[in-house]
């Protein structure tokens, strides 16, 4: 038999570009992704450790990777300020950089990938990063991921205002770029990371007027409750946002009575004046770069939402690729304690720590956001845009409507009396086919404002529980990419390009009916000429 | 599972909840057929949820229905499908352009018009275009729709003249009467009992056809797509070139695939196939195809799974044993060609033969020389599978 030859209008045999080679890859310089870093380093491995921030501020005007709800100063516009503010908001980045460590700050990573059964051409694990202007390939033996948290959105009336912006968002520009516009502001809330991240602002100078709670008693410990209220926080449960009240950017919070279960209630609604809401309904893992790349991962309660399975050492399902810190697990101990996620990075570095379980979930995170979701969102005249990028409002998605573009809202069809029911089957509605019908999270920020709306809603509509909900997917590039620099990470090569073909290049698919031979033979088959795939 | 036991039975069962599977059920729900279409996970989750979009399959016996029946089917579903007639090829060169010319000419023996594009017009016509073009085709038939809304529209539809759909449904096996005909499918929600049944189950259809003894040859291969943040929009979403098919949506993003594909054993993979770095060729591509989007941002990427003959051409067939199976693959061109391929599987089930189209060429026996090697000899295997 002759040998073989692979297909070569097939990726078989072509090679990725890399541009650099590492040991270690460590993405995020939080306190798990240093820690990871430096244990990397002691345990002599090379180290690139990679964090995006001080990010651009016209990505930040696009709320990515956070909502940012335009809560930045000018002085995020000062490139060189803000790379010296980063380095000073943790000593442990001046630690590394002695250490040895090749640190690169303003550099995101969009990207990961590894070999798999359906993926045969990669060496090993690989990730894209993007420094602004360059993107570029880097294999990597070990790969850390410690990307941190996001917040959770909730669309009630005005939230897409400036002034309405995430409580992680907040902290950030607070701690890491002292740029918080921020003066007086109201918490929606009330979680460990809640009132944490509150105790913290108060502290960088910030004003807490309030924290609203729908449900009737807090998620997060009475210590820290107690603390801000003493602070001069008015404490207000059983209430639910309203709306944001101002004309482009936010002067006042409405807020009014809701009941146990968050339907709205009798009672005087109240305004509470302020120039920020803070969302801090959920602190939500970053798992995107792990979820893109095809990590396993699972709803844990204890572990604060959809998180990747991991097994002692950190690691994924996907050889290779760790998880450390906040986008591992987030729970109030942990977030109290920052040596929690600094041992989990010194683990996924390869250190021998034993490793800690987080304790049994200290509220029923499910319940909680369906409570909030169902008092904010659904119970209101569900007029505002949950998904923002895409304009979609909760009715919308409900009843699975095409974009008002097709102009079929008009159209007497039996469209209109299609919903989320009628697209199940044996199992609980999946955002994701969702997003395919409505576009609830097709957008630029890749459903990071949304999605945990979205599957609120779904279960609301359905019974379900909302950690049954299936969770909707992420997609490299997990920062927006323009095509030109995408395209600048890769050299088409010769051989690629004599070969690059619309689809398979196959002479027999394209021959008209009236030239096809009766019978089909391997060795008889037409080839040798050009075909235009199409 | 007890509860699910009793699922009626249906005339006839289709196994496969993709573009293809789905118009069969819409065929013949509305000709009054009693339908069921199984799908093993979502309707639309495989190739016919991630593709292109494309509708202009000028060399497919199928083109002339195709044609006929796209610019209908709004109304005929009663749901959006984003349908958009007319489609544009872009050339780089003299030699791109006359390797073109063959759907020009294939369009125009079946009754179908196009016309040549200088460079200018073509610029004119492709605000995004550069410099590089020096001329392409307009076609005057073809287009392209909204893949996910169709498939939806197909189930939806299917739906409302009385057909059944079943999600989350694996199939097992088949039951078989003592003569070889199949009279029920077996699921793990329990055995639906058939009088005739349609495999139309993409890269798992060879599997399925191997539980009754016939052998379909076919290999899985993976490709990708990429898609922009939405730009304004063009006169003609559907603009081709530079190796690339794609569309520009309806709301404006830039939906384009292209480049090699990566074989692969279907059933070693567990949910959709993940992307690669490719993404940044086909981005470089999608630039030069459009530089006035060059600065426009990739929101997302993906992959997917098509399955391919030896040929690559559709099997539509209803082998005569067992004598009341219609097997059905697209052969990676499924999407645009549904609603006709829908029909045709149809007409099978119901006629035993198609009444609007010499299928001839989509028969099984055009294999009966085929090698045992044959992917191993094409390349797209290194050996059999285990």
């Amino acid at each position: 038999m002759a040998a073989y030859t692979p297909d070569p209008k097939s990726i078989a045999g072509t090679t990725l570009n890399l541009h650099e080679r590492v040991e270690v890859l460590v993405i995020g310089a939080g306190p798990a992704g240093l820690a990871a870093a430096m244990e990397a380093a002691r345990l002599g491995r090379s180290v690139v450790l990679v964090d995006e921030n001080p990010i651009a501020p016209e990505t930040m005007g696009e709320n990515l990777p956070l909502h940012f709800g335009g809560g930045m100063t000018q002085a995020v516009r000062n490139r060189n300020a803000m790379l010296e503010a980063v380095v000073a908001s943790a000593p442990e980045i001046a630690e590394a950089f002695e250490a040895g460590i090749d640190i690169r700050l303003g550099t995101a990573c969009w990207g990961l990938y590894a070999p798999s059964p359906a993926v045969g051409w990669l060496p090993g694990p690989v990730a894209g990063l993007v420094d602004g202007e360059r993107t570029w390939m880097v294999g990597a033996e070990r790969i850390i991921v410690a990307t941190g948290r996001r917040d959770m959105g909730l669309a009630f009336t005005g939230w897409e205002k400036d002034g309405v912006m995430g409580l992680t968002a907040a902290l950030r520009l607070a701690q890491r770029y002292a740029a918080l516009r921020t003066r007086r502001a109201v918490v929606l809330g009330s979680t460990a990371e809640t009132l944490q991240g509150a105790l913290a602002l108060r502290a960088a100078g910030v004003e807490i007027a309030a924290l609203i709670e729908t449900n009737a008693t807090s998620a997060g410990p009475e210590a820290l409750l107690a603390e801000l209220e003493r602070g001069g926080t008015q404490l207000l449960f059983g209430q639910a946002p309203k709306r944001a009240e101002g004309a482009d950017a936010i002067e006042a919070l409405a807020v009014g009575p809701v009941s146990a279960d968050g339907a709205p209630i009798a009672g005087a609604e109240m305004t509470i004046a302020c120039d920020t809401v803070l969302l801090g309904i959920g602190a939500v893992p970053v798992i995107e770069l792990l979820d893109a790349l095809g990590c396993r991962t699972v709803f844990d309660t204890a572990r604060g939402g959809v998180v990747p399975v991991l097994d002692p050492a950190q690691q994924t399902t996907i050889a290779g690729v760790c998880a450390a810190g906040d986008c591992a697990g987030i729970w109030a101990e942990k977030t109290l304690d920052t040596e929690v996620a600094r041992a989990e990075g010194r683990r996924a570095a390869g250190g021998a720590e034993a490793a800690v379980s987080p304790p049994a979930a200290s509220y029923d995170l499910g319940a909680y956001r369906l409570n909030w979701v169902r008092a904010a969102v659904l119970e209101t005249d569900g007029t505002a845009h949950v998904c923002q990028c895409e304009e979609v409002t909760a009715r919308e998605i409900l009843e699975v409507r095409p974009p008002r573009y097709l102009g079929w809202e008009s159209r007497p069809s039996r469209r209109n009396s299609r919903d989320i029911r009628s697209l199940l089957g044996a199992a609980p509605p999946n955002p994701d086919q969702v997003k395919r019908l409505t576009r609830a999270g097709m957008g630029v920020c890749q459903g990071r404002r949304c999605r945990e709306q979205v599957t609120a809603l779904l279960a609301l509509a359905t019974g379900e529980e909302y950690g049954s909900i299936p969770a909707a997917t992420y997609r490299a590039p997990v920062r927006p990419l323009p095509l030109m620099v995408a395209a600048a990470a890769s050299e088409e090569s010769p051989a690629m390009a004599q070969h690059w073909d619309t689809w398979f290049g196959m002479p027999s698919q394209y021959l008209p009916p009236w030239d096809l031979p009766e019978t089909y033979t391997a060795a008889s088959r037409p080839k040798g000429h050009e075909v235009a795939s199409e | 599972m007890s509860s699910d036991d009793a699922i009626r039975g249906a005339s006839v069962v289709i196994i496969g909840g993709g573009a293809t599977g789905l118009s069969a059920g819409w065929w013949l729900a509305r000709q009054g057929v009693d339908v069921i279409v199984l799908d093993s996970g979502i309707v639309g989750w495989g190739a016919s949820g991630r593709n292109g979009g494309g509708c202009s399959h000028h060399f497919s016996p199928l083109f002339v229905e195709e044609q006929r029946l796209w610019p209908q089917m709004d109304a005929l579903l009663g749901y959006p499908t984003e349908f958009q007639p007319k489609r544009i090829r872009l050339a780089f060169d003299e030699h791109q352009l006359t390797l073109y010319g063959q759907a020009v000419r294939n369009a125009e023996r079946q009754g179908f018009g196009s016309r040549l594009l200088d460079a200018r017009q073509a610029k004119e016509l492709v605000p995004l275009a550069g410099d590089e073009v020096v001329g392409g085709y307009f076609y005057d038939f073809g287009g392209h729709a909204n893949p996910h809304r169709t498939v939806q529209a197909y189930a939806w539809a299917m739906e409302d003249h009385g057909g059944r759909l079943m999600q989350h449904t694996r199939v097992e096996g088949f039951r078989r009467a003592a003569d070889g005909r199949v009279t029920g499918v077996v699921t793990d929600r329990g055995e639906i009992g058939c009088d005739a049944a349609v495999i139309a189950a993409g890269p798992a259809t060879g599997r399925l056809a191997a539980l009754l003894g016939l052998d379909v040859p076919m290999v899985a291969a993976r490709a990708e797509m990429v898609v922009t943040e939405p730009l304004p929009l063009m006169p003609l979403g559907g603009v081709d070139g530079n190796g690339l098919y794609g569309r520009q949506t309806m709301r404006g993003n830039l939906a384009y695939g292209g480049g090699p594909h990566e074989w692969i054993e279907f059933g070693d993979l567990v949910g959709p196939p993940p992307a690669t770095p490719l993404m940044t060729h086909i981005a470089g591509r999608l630039a030069r195809l459009f530089p006035r989007a060059a600065h426009a941002r990739i929101i997302r990427s993906w992959a997917g799974v098509i399955e391919n003959t030896p040929d690559g051409r559709p099997i539509i067939d209803k082998p005569a044993e067992p004598g009341n199976v219609v097997l059905a693959t697209l052969s990676s061109i499924g999407f645009g060609l549904s609603p006709a391929s829908g029909h045709a599987i149809a007409e099978l089930v119901t006629d035993g033969a198609c009444s609007f189209a010499d299928i001839s060429s989509f028969a099984l026996s055009r294999f009966r020389a085929l090698e045992s090697d044959w992917a191993a000899i094409q390349g797209w295997r290194a050996a059999a599978p285990a």
